[in-house]
């Protein structure tokens, strides 16, 4: 007999097969699925160890621990898919703290009848994200349910990191007299999403900000250990994230529009559409709250960077027991900024 | 996209508060009504109060057709639903307003109902094409400005034989509401309420045209002026108010000239004219029953009529106890005056239907202006 036995004879058809119920029941065809497409695509010494479990030696510090889920409609978007924004989402989460993001993990609930092809093309698009990142996802689950019962498919990461020491970044940190910093234009990510959208297809050149930035903060944690409050302004975008801070510091913010970073495209399709920018979603840039020494030392070098080149100073941290966030506005008058109330758009991310 | 910054300039704002501030008499008070809820919304989304003198004040009127739209109209479109399983289309809007029995649209869908949410009258064509064996029902709401989009539906709804289609229509009327305002027991006879002049909604009249307004401009002696939506466009109207009433003129002004006409959109109103008609009275919250206020569908459409079609139960319902929304409409009252307004009705949790719109004056008043009432807000 011969010592070679092909584990499985015919491989997986990742052009024109779709998910079946057989790739969720913890059979061989869920064991193919998993070595031909998650592992082709995440490999590394964890994960294909082929345990339930990715174990790894930890360092002393503080380690920071977040969990994202991904339920986004369309799944492909101008500037990422589902794919990439489950690895950055989360890669940012854990950013936020300070920490350097160390490993992810990935579950996913797929319909049954979604093509494989589109499958294989998000895994690779995560696999892309990570290996970028220098972040490996080690450990996974995958869970199949009825049509109907599901989008497509669902991703849940989560990432684990490790803060580096003299770090204490929280968003009850912010006092009167800070400085409040946004790392580029927002609105992007919510923009693009809204013209790939079935029903509300325009055409525009903006695309997802969706990006890691990890790195940058990184930096910045290295020139300024200090710094207050780091979030990036997800969903309910700028406006909600800083009522949030606001509201967990107990403090008020003074904002002014005319320093907010805003892309012609954006503002456009915003008017078109009767949004306000400061609620829609971002996905790629982070708001920073620090002293204003701080400020001085840290915007030129989140502007050196890529991802941080547009970067400003958008307004200061005020006493305020109502915790209102305020806007001088572009017209010279000026108004409260409220928290996000209802949705602008369902399913963002 | 142009024309978008071009009427929010910083400077020109400040020349034009100057020069409302110089024309502006000291010894007079200016209460200017915005009928439509577009100005409420950009008044104060861009602070313009701001930059008024004191005497000068903006008053919210009714024109924000989710605010206006009584309870009764939000049940019946849910008793379509319940019982008659349709698919309902509907703009976003009106999908949180308040019904009877503590329902909205929304919850009727989140427990099952076939509620979508819809961006265009062609939306709910298609949704009708795609599921032909559903019954499929379209909201229709709003002033004037909607009113064409929904003639075009019923044409092409009859033209292609869409025999599932069908309009509820809650199409109402611009001048007979600021008419209703102006005949109310407040202003013509109490005098609690003084609203000296008119900003007219402007995209009402890019396509009713201005001369509507010309009559009770005349019959009332209220100036009127046809402003656009953007800061400048109001603080240009204001300005264009306030001569008129130092120089004792009541008249139909246009400010808007790079949209509307006097005569306004004609092929836009033969449309309407070919598939509506008036109805001989309205409910309106805050307003009652107004007379030749509303359209209904013509009968040469009544197959697509919603109300023709199924046997709807007409609702009673009343508003919630304390909320001052129909004051509010009227311009008798300010959100603030309202003992609801904050405590227990907030966008979150709106009781009233001025709290839901982004348009409606307590919503405005709560998301951008709250902080002009900061002592109220504590207590």
């Amino acid at each position: 007999m011969s010592a070679v036995v092909k584990r499985f004879p015919l491989r997986l058809d990742t052009k024109g097969a779709r998910v079946d119920m057989t790739h969720g029941s913890g059979g061989r065809a869920m064991a193919q699925l998993i070595e031909e497409l998650f592992l082709k695509h995440f490999d590394n010494e964890l994960l294909r160890q082929g345990n339930d479990q990715a174990a790894f030696d930890v360092s002393a510090g503080r380690m920071v621990m977040s969990v994202d889920g991904h339920v986004i409609s369309p799944l492909f978007f101008p500037g990422g898919d589902i794919g990439s924004l489950a690895v950055h989402g989360t890669l940012n989460d854990v950013a936020m703290s300070g920490a350097r993001p160390l490993y992810l993990s990935a579950g996913f609930i797929l319909e049954e009848g979604f093509p494989l092809a589109d499958l294989d093309r998000i895994v690779a698009s995560m696999g892309r994200a990570a290996s970028e990142a220098g972040v490996p996802v080690v450990t996974g689950d995958t869970k199949v349910v009825e049509k109907g019962k599901g989008d497509g498919v669902f991703i849940t990461t989560t990432g684990i990191g490790v803060v580096p020491e003299g770090i204490e970044i929280s968003g009850d940190r912010a006092r009167p007299g800070d400085k409040i910093i946004v790392s580029g234009s927002i609105g992007d990510h919510g923009v693009a999403i809204m013209s790939s959208r079935e029903n509300l297809e325009f055409e525009t050149t903006i695309e997802s900000d969706s990006a890691a930035l990890h790195k940058l903060v990184d930096k910045m944690v290295e020139t300024a250990p200090g710094i207050h409050c780091l979030r990036d302004p997800t969903r309910g975008g700028l406006a909600t994230t800083l009522n949030e801070l606001a509201m967990q510091s107990g403090i008020g913010m003074r904002l002014l529009e005319s320093e907010i970073p805003m892309k012609a495209a954006v503002t456009s399709a915003c008017e078109l559409l009767g949004l306000d920018p400061l609620y829609v979603a971002n996905e790629g840039k982070l708001i920073c709250i620090c002293s204003p020494e701080d400020a001085e030392r840290l915007l030129p070098i989140m502007q050196a960077d890529p991802l941080g080149r547009d970067s400003q100073i958008i307004g200061t941290v005020v006493e305020d027991e109502h915790h209102f966030v305020q806007m001088e506005t572009l017209f010279g008058g000026s108004r409260v900024v409220d928290w996000l109330s209802g949705e602008q758009l369902p399913r963002i991310c | 996209m142009k024309y978008v910054d071009e009427f929010r300039q910083h400077t020109l704002a400040k020349q034009l508060a100057a020069a409302i501030r110089q024309a502006a008499d000291e010894e007079r008070q200016y209460h200017l009504m915005e009928f439509c809820g577009g100005h409420t919304h950009a008044i104060f989304r861009y602070g313009v109060q701001d930059l008024m003198p004191d005497n000068v004040k903006f008053v919210h009127g009714p024109g924000c057709p989710v605010c206006v739209l009584p309870i009764g109209r939000i049940d019946e479109a849910i008793h379509l639903v319940e019982v008659h399983d349709v698919i309902l289309c509907t703009y976003g809007d009106l999908l949180r307003v308040p019904a009877s029995g503590r329902k909205s649209l929304i919850k009727v869908k989140a427990a099952g109902g076939d509620v979508r949410m819809v961006y265009s009258t062609q939306d709910a064509l298609k949704i009708a094409r795609e599921n032909p064996d559903r019954e499929v029902v379209f909201f229709a709401i709003g002033f004037e400005t909607t009113t064409p989009p929904s003639a075009v539906a019923l044409q092409q709804a009859k033209a292609e034989g869409l025999k599932n289609f069908s309009l509820f229509c809650n199409h109402v009327l611009t001048p007979a509401a600021i008419q209703n305002i102006l005949e109310s027991p407040e202003v013509r006879e109490l005098g609690s309420v003084s609203i000296h002049g008119f900003f007219g909604p402007s995209h009402v009249s890019s396509i009713i045209g201005s001369r509507p307004y010309e009559f009770f401009a005349e019959e009332f002696q209220r100036p009127v002026v046809i402003a656009g939506f953007e800061p400048l466009d109001v603080m240009q109207s204001a300005l264009m108010l306030i001569r008129q009433l130092n120089e004792g003129r009541f008249e139909v002004e246009n400010e808007y000239t790079r949209v509307v006409s006097r005569e306004g959109n004609q092929k836009a109103q033969s449309l309407v004219a070919d598939t509506f008609e008036l109805r001989r009275s309205f409910e309106w919250r805050g307003l009652g029953l107004v007379p030749y206020s509303a359209l209904k569908i013509k009968k040469a459409y009544e197959e697509l009529d919603a109300e023709n079609r199924f046997t709807i139960p007409v609702s009673q319902a009343k508003d919630v106890k304390g909320c001052e929304c129909p004051a509010i409409l009227r311009g008798a009252k300010r959100p603030t005056d309202c003992k609801l307004f904050g405590t227990v009705c907030t966008p979150e949790n709106p009781m009233g239907s001025c709290m839901v719109s982004s348009e409606g004056a307590c919503a405005a008043y709560w998301s951008y202006g709250r902080f002009r009432q900061p002592a109220q807000q504590s207590a």
